[in-house]
């Protein structure tokens, strides 16, 4: 039997990634009630058939923690990801559309973006929003998009020298109508694969930064509160309070970082024989 | 010889600009955060039974009524001296702090700087030579599973396998407990950054390897290599001598860039690790509300990531003529 080509493949961990997307946002909200319930009479149990996670020092089943825990960090990476994704979109356009000056002056705040670590930029912006919910957001969603930005302004820069592009302006389009006429169709598949690269970079650093206590605050269950929580725990033995939620995440960022080169791929041609 | 001088001179002071802007940014930031440093190291309790003069001298303290325009200027003026004030935490100068941390943190970083570049231009060769097949499969599949993978994730996993369950490595600091400054060996300081220096090792060989095989690749099918083919050289003569070369470049790119995630993974290592690193102090900063030394530390960081990419753009020009004399033209 032949083997599917490389687009069917694509086509289908796409329907792949947007199935667990949704089935691990349906269950955590539904499991968001369970994770919180306490029970003293089943306190620490190692990963058995009733509770295939194990269960915390507060009889907390873990897998119900867990997947609540994985639907808050796949909210808030798509989140992140978005906003920068589209903040990458307008400030790489403007670098290459509106002249010298701004390009100067954007060139040099991606780089200054760049400069900071990136744990450390998220938690200064998590500290100036409050940290909480609001905090990691904002920190991660306005720390990720130099990469991306540069990127579409390369592709605008190469795109307005283009032949069609040039003739639409001598014929009297305005700019705004180049600009969503031509230029818009052309990034969208650069600007989607880009979206979709940040997203494992998102969920990253919201569990990282969380991890280190400037995140989401402990009441609420994401997968760094969780983690950070079973370092307590580590030296009494207790592996499974950190192996499994750790594998959770870690299975869903390779899912869309695999998805996520695929498509870039498959958008560049002269590597689509591989 | 003289223009190299010049592009180097224009990059400082790009970098000079760069590193004023962030301690602004920084600083900006963190004065304007909701969270009142007294509340967080004080307590809510403590403050009630507190006269209101001790309160008004703590708010002094932490610098709580100053206008941030007066407090940055005043900051700025004596860091140009090289004075970044007094750690709040600490109460010792700031600079004092980040030349004991930095001691510490910068032979973990450099010593997983330099094996994850190795290993992963090593790995990275090695799938774009075997492409398609079972190496370049395994390799890449490793890398993208590497990076997906938390850093403190793997930090947590390491320690549970080699501390807790086998005991061979210690579960965290630099020395060991209890044991005089005098009394610590070189073996034991050892000891305790193996584990730190491995999981930053293995966190950082995923993006160089992936690039160089890409890179490595793209050299392969070009027209050069064809005609090198039918010359008649081997595979293995093919990768050391057209390869190697086109592939250093991107690769020493890489690596210099990659010293901001070095950092990065830095501060959840040494925070796994209780390793009083750099990193540990900047989670401690931040979360005490400790500014002088968060902008120290920052701008320090900071620094580092400019100098690495100033490195990577002077060495480019003595390994490549071409961007050498594209970078005269400039």
């Amino acid at each position: 039997m032949k083997q599917p080509n490389q687009r069917r493949r694509t086509l289908v961990l796409v329907l792949l990634a947007a199935a667990v997307l949704l089935a691990v946002a349906v269950a955590g909200a539904l499991c968001t009630q369970a994770g919180t319930v306490t029970d003293f009479s089943r306190r620490n149990l190692a990963p058995c058939f009733a509770h295939p996670f194990g269960t915390d020092w507060m009889g907390r089943d873990m897998l119900a923690r867990t997947l609540a825990g994985l639907s808050l960090s796949l909210r808030i990476g798509v989140l992140t990801a978005a906003v920068s994704a589209v903040v990458a979109l307008a400030l790489g356009t403007a670098a290459a559309t509106l002249g010298r000056r701004v390009d100067t002056v954007l060139s040099w705040l991606t780089d200054l973006v760049m400069g900071i670590p990136h744990i450390l930029l998220v938690m200064l912006i998590s500290l100036a929003c409050g940290r909480g919910f609001a905090g990691v957001v904002a920190g991660v969603a306005l720390s990720h998009w130099t990469s991306l930005a540069r990127l579409l302004r390369g592709e605008v820069l190469q795109l307005r020298e283009a032949p069609y592009v040039q003739v639409a302006q001598r014929l009297g389009r305005t700019r705004l109508q180049v600009a969503r006429d031509h230029l818009l169709p052309h990034l969208l598949p650069q600007f989607l694969t880009g979206l979709i690269l940040l997203f494992p970079h998102a969920i990253l650093h919201e569990a990282s930064v969380t991890f280190l206590g400037f995140g989401l605050s402990s009441e609420q269950p994401a997968i760094g509160v969780i983690l950070s929580e079973s370092m307590s725990y580590l030296t009494t033995g207790r592996w499974w309070l950190s192996l499994f939620p750790g594998l959770a995440l870690v299975g869903t960022v390779a899912l869309f970082a695999v998805l996520g080169e695929r498509l870039r791929r498959l958008l560049d041609p002269a590597s689509i024989h591989e | 010889m003289g223009h190299r001088i010049q592009f180097a001179a224009k990059k400082l002071l790009r970098m000079a600009l760069l590193l004023l802007g962030v301690s602004l940014t920084a600083f900006l930031l963190m004065s304007a955060s909701p969270l009142d440093p007294l509340q967080t190291n004080v307590g809510q309790a403590a403050l009630g039974t507190m006269s209101q003069e001790q309160i008004a001298r703590l708010e002094d303290y932490w610098g709580v009524n100053d206008p941030p325009l007066e407090r940055y200027l005043g900051w700025l003026s004596s860091a140009l001296r090289g004075d970044l004030g007094t750690s709040l935490l600490y109460r010792v100068p700031v600079v004092r702090v980040l030349g004991e941390r930095m001691g510490s943190s910068l032979w973990l970083m450099a010593a997983a700087w330099v094996l994850s570049g190795l290993l992963g231009l090593t790995l990275g060769v090695l799938a774009g030579a075997c492409r398609g097949r079972w190496p370049d499969r395994l390799i890449r599949g490793w890398c993208i599973l590497i990076s997906s993978t938390p850093a403190f994730w793997l930090a947590l996993l390491l320690l549970m396998v080699f501390s807790v369950w086998m005991g061979i490595f210690p579960i965290g600091l630099s020395v060991p407990i209890g044991a005089e400054a005098a009394a610590v060996t070189l073996a034991d300081r050892l000891r305790h950054a193996f584990l730190p220096a491995l999981t930053l090792s293995i966190t950082g060989v995923a993006g160089i390897a992936l690039h160089t095989r890409e890179k490595l690749c793209g050299v392969l099918e070009s027209d050069y290599v064809l005609f090198a083919r039918a010359r008649g050289e081997s595979a293995p003569s093919i990768v050391l001598r057209h390869g190697l070369r086109n592939v250093a470049l991107p690769a020493i790119t890489l690596q210099f860039a990659s010293i901001s995630e070095l950092i990065g993974g830095s501060v959840l290592v040494e925070q796994v690790f209780s390793y009083p690193g750099l990193g540990q102090a900047a989670v401690t900063a931040g979360l005490g509300g400790d500014l002088p030394l968060l902008l120290g530390i920052t701008v320090l960081t900071a620094a580092l990531v400019f100098g690495g990419n100033l490195c990577a753009d002077l060495l480019y020009g003595a390994v490549d003529p071409k961007i050498r004399r594209g970078a005269a033209r400039r």
